[in-house]
């Protein structure tokens, strides 16, 4: 499952104008369907090594189920229905042989809703440790998994306490923690600071621009704001109703600070300006 | 009262206004019932200890704990002693718990960790819905001619090949322990299992996905995070089963042999207080009856031990995986 570099050189070259370190994810997304509903069509996404990609767009345009089909998420939805190709190293995730379980180890998630699990603060944070067989300190890595989440201070006296008796704040930032323990390689994050104080969540921004320099990372955000503090690449989905249906798509991806100031598209323009939804 | 000074707060085209009396009173009339309820469960409990502790109180007086200690059940020399039956029904309660609640939960999780279409989930579990409207003598007739004739060439077999091991020193020649652990384990399957069901199909959707999110296999989200999320419904399932199957008298007069004898062997017949009480009340003198109730008050003491203990483990369970609230 790991870098094969002639594949991701491969993968590479489909994806429009790479720069950086290269593509270590590329979403070829032709058709997702939940049952008949066809919610997200023809979507191109490259995910650059290092880098944070932010996916914006007004609500119900398929950003949370685009980012869940980057790690078989979805599959979990019986009624769930991928066309398309997502590549990670040049590997197609979606490909028969590929086991689910493993392509979730590698990238990790941070969901809108907070999730912990009924259990101990240092055993949601040591889950995912101790699924891998993690054989080093445990506690070293807990402690270091709560800091990055900006929420040690506040559990570093209580982490026998049960996860749900958190805040939903602390409770999110927690999730996090228990997601980053694990170091993935790709980091998915949907929506992670929607029920963040200001200050949390620029500690938790800070956390997503260090942790990129070792992994890579897909945001979404309904938050133009921290779109612009922190996401390199920004991919803008919009609605489609021409068809009676709603159906999302990539409207326009490409760096920040030009989505931003000088897109394309007229639909992103009136987006990014608050001129729509 | 504050809804006064609310009401001149209000502009006078609002829809707002306090609840009426016709609230008021249908609210206070509620609790009012809500708390007759739980007082008059409260009074009967008290009142059924009391009076069987009344009836059993010469007795009690007569054989003091002695009579907790002693095995003989003898009516012509009016010696009394209920050590086997505690046994017994301890005994036969706790082999049903554990064959009962491994599969009443291993039932469980099949029918809500998706193993089966919903449809056909719905189905099973209205089937084992079903087993428990089973009356007790059908299961205790059931055990006479079908498990016993069945059991009988495998503990036999078990009794001539590993005779050496306590729990399989003595052979199955007719009814037992066995066969009445065996019944009542299937009678507290269905309590186990749909209880277990109620408690795993409580759990939000977000928790199965953040266990799958963090890439565990289909077991190990179960293992790891749906038990325990689960557990103290899942606990309350055991201890309500266990309270079953310590009172459960019928099958067990059927089956278990009526034989006041302490023996580990599963294949020994065994007596339980519930299936002493049941045989011996048609036919008992004064005498033998106050015995019986001073039996009856020991069968209601262990059941609320139980129920206490297991109240106490749910706590804690409650307390270790989620939050205090
Ligand atoms: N499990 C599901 N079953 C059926 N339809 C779904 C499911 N999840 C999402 N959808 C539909 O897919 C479309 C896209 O939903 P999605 O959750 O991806 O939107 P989103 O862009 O994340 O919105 P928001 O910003 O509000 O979170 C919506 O029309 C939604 O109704
Ligand atoms: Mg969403």
């Amino acid at each position: 499952m790991h870098a094969n570099p002639k594949m991701t050189a491969a993968g590479a070259s489909t994806a429009p104008a790479p720069v950086g370190n290269g593509v270590v994810m590329d979403c070829q997304l032709q058709k997702v369907f939940y049952g008949d509903f066809l919610a997200v069509r023809d979507s191109s996404l490259p995910l650059e090594k290092n880098k944070i990609t932010g996916f914006i767009g007004p609500s119900g345009c398929g950003k949370s189920t685009v980012l869940r089909s980057l790690n078989r998420m979805n599959d979990l939805i019986p009624a769930f229905r991928f066309e398309g190709k997502v590549t990670y190293h040049g590997q197609d995730i979606y490909d028969k042989k590929v086991d689910p379980v493993v392509v979730r180890r590698y990238i990790g998630m941070v969901f809108q809703q907070p999730n912990p699990f009924a259990m101990s603060i240092y055993d949601n944070v040591a889950f995912g440790l101790r699924l891998n067989g993690f054989k080093g300190n445990l506690d070293e890595r807990v402690e270091k998994a709560l800091q990055g989440a900006a929420c040690w201070n506040e559990v570093k006296d209580k982490l026998k306490n049960s996860g749900l008796s958190l805040s939903g704040g602390q409770q999110q930032r927690l999730c996090i923690a228990r997601a980053i323990a694990t170091e993935p390689d790709v980091l998915l994050m949907d929506e992670p600071c929607s029920a963040l104080d200001p200050i949390a969540t620029r500690r938790v921004e800070e956390l997503m621009v260090e942790l990129k320099e070792n992994y890579t990372i897909a945001l979404v955000t309904h938050n133009m704001q921290q779109a612009m503090r922190v996401a390199d690449t920004t991919a803008f989905f919009g609605v489609d109703i021409s068809q009676g249906s709603r159906t999302g798509y990539l409207v326009e991806m490409g760096p920040t600070k030009k989505v931003f100031e000088e897109p394309e598209q007229q639909l992103t323009r009136e987006y990014v300006r608050g001129e729509f939804s | 009262m504050a809804s006064v000074s609310f009401e001149q707060l209000k502009r006078s085209d609002s829809v707002s206004g306090p609840p009426s009396s016709g609230d008021y009173t249908l609210d206070r009339g509620f609790r009012a019932v809500a708390w007759a309820s739980a007082a008059l469960i409260l009074v009967l409990v008290a009142y059924i200890v009391l009076e069987i502790g009344g009836k059993a109180m010469p007795a009690i007086s007569q054989y003091g704990l002695g009579f907790l200690t002693t095995t003989e059940w003898n009516v012509q020399a009016e010696r009394f002693g209920i050590l086997p039956q505690i046994w017994g029904t301890l005994y036969s309660s706790l082999l049903a718990l554990l064959l009962g609640g491994l599969f009443g939960i291993a039932i469980a999780i099949f029918l809500t960790q998706d193993f089966l279409p919903p449809r056909l989930a719905a189905v099973f579990r209205t089937i084992i819905e079903l087993l428990a409207a089973i009356p007790s003598v059908v299961f205790g007739l059931w055990g006479i001619y079908v498990l016993i004739p069945l059991l009988r060439p495998v503990a036999n077999w078990l009794h001539d090949v590993a005779g050496g091991i306590p729990f399989f020193s003595t052979s199955l020649s007719g009814p037992g322990l066995a066969p009445a652990a065996l019944v009542l384990a299937i009678m507290i399957l269905p309590t186990v299992a749909s209880i277990s069901v109620d408690a795993l199909r409580q759990i939000p959707y977000k928790v199965k996905e953040a266990a799958y999110g963090m890439g565990t296999t289909r077991w190990e989200a179960i293992l790891k995070v749906m038990l325990p999320t689960a557990a103290s419904g899942i606990l309350a399932a055991l201890v309500l089963g266990f309270g079953r199957a310590l009172g459960e008298t019928m099958a067990l007069a059927m089956l278990i042999g009526n034989s006041n004898q302490i023996s580990l062997s599963l294949f020994a017949p065994a007596n339980t207080l519930a299936a002493l009480l049941a045989s011996s009340f048609p036919e008992a003198g004064q005498v033998e009856i106050r015995a019986l109730m001073y039996a009856a008050l020991a069968l209601l003491a262990i059941t609320l031990i139980v129920n206490a203990v297991g109240l106490a483990v749910m706590k804690f369970a409650t307390r270790k995986f989620e939050a205090e609230r």
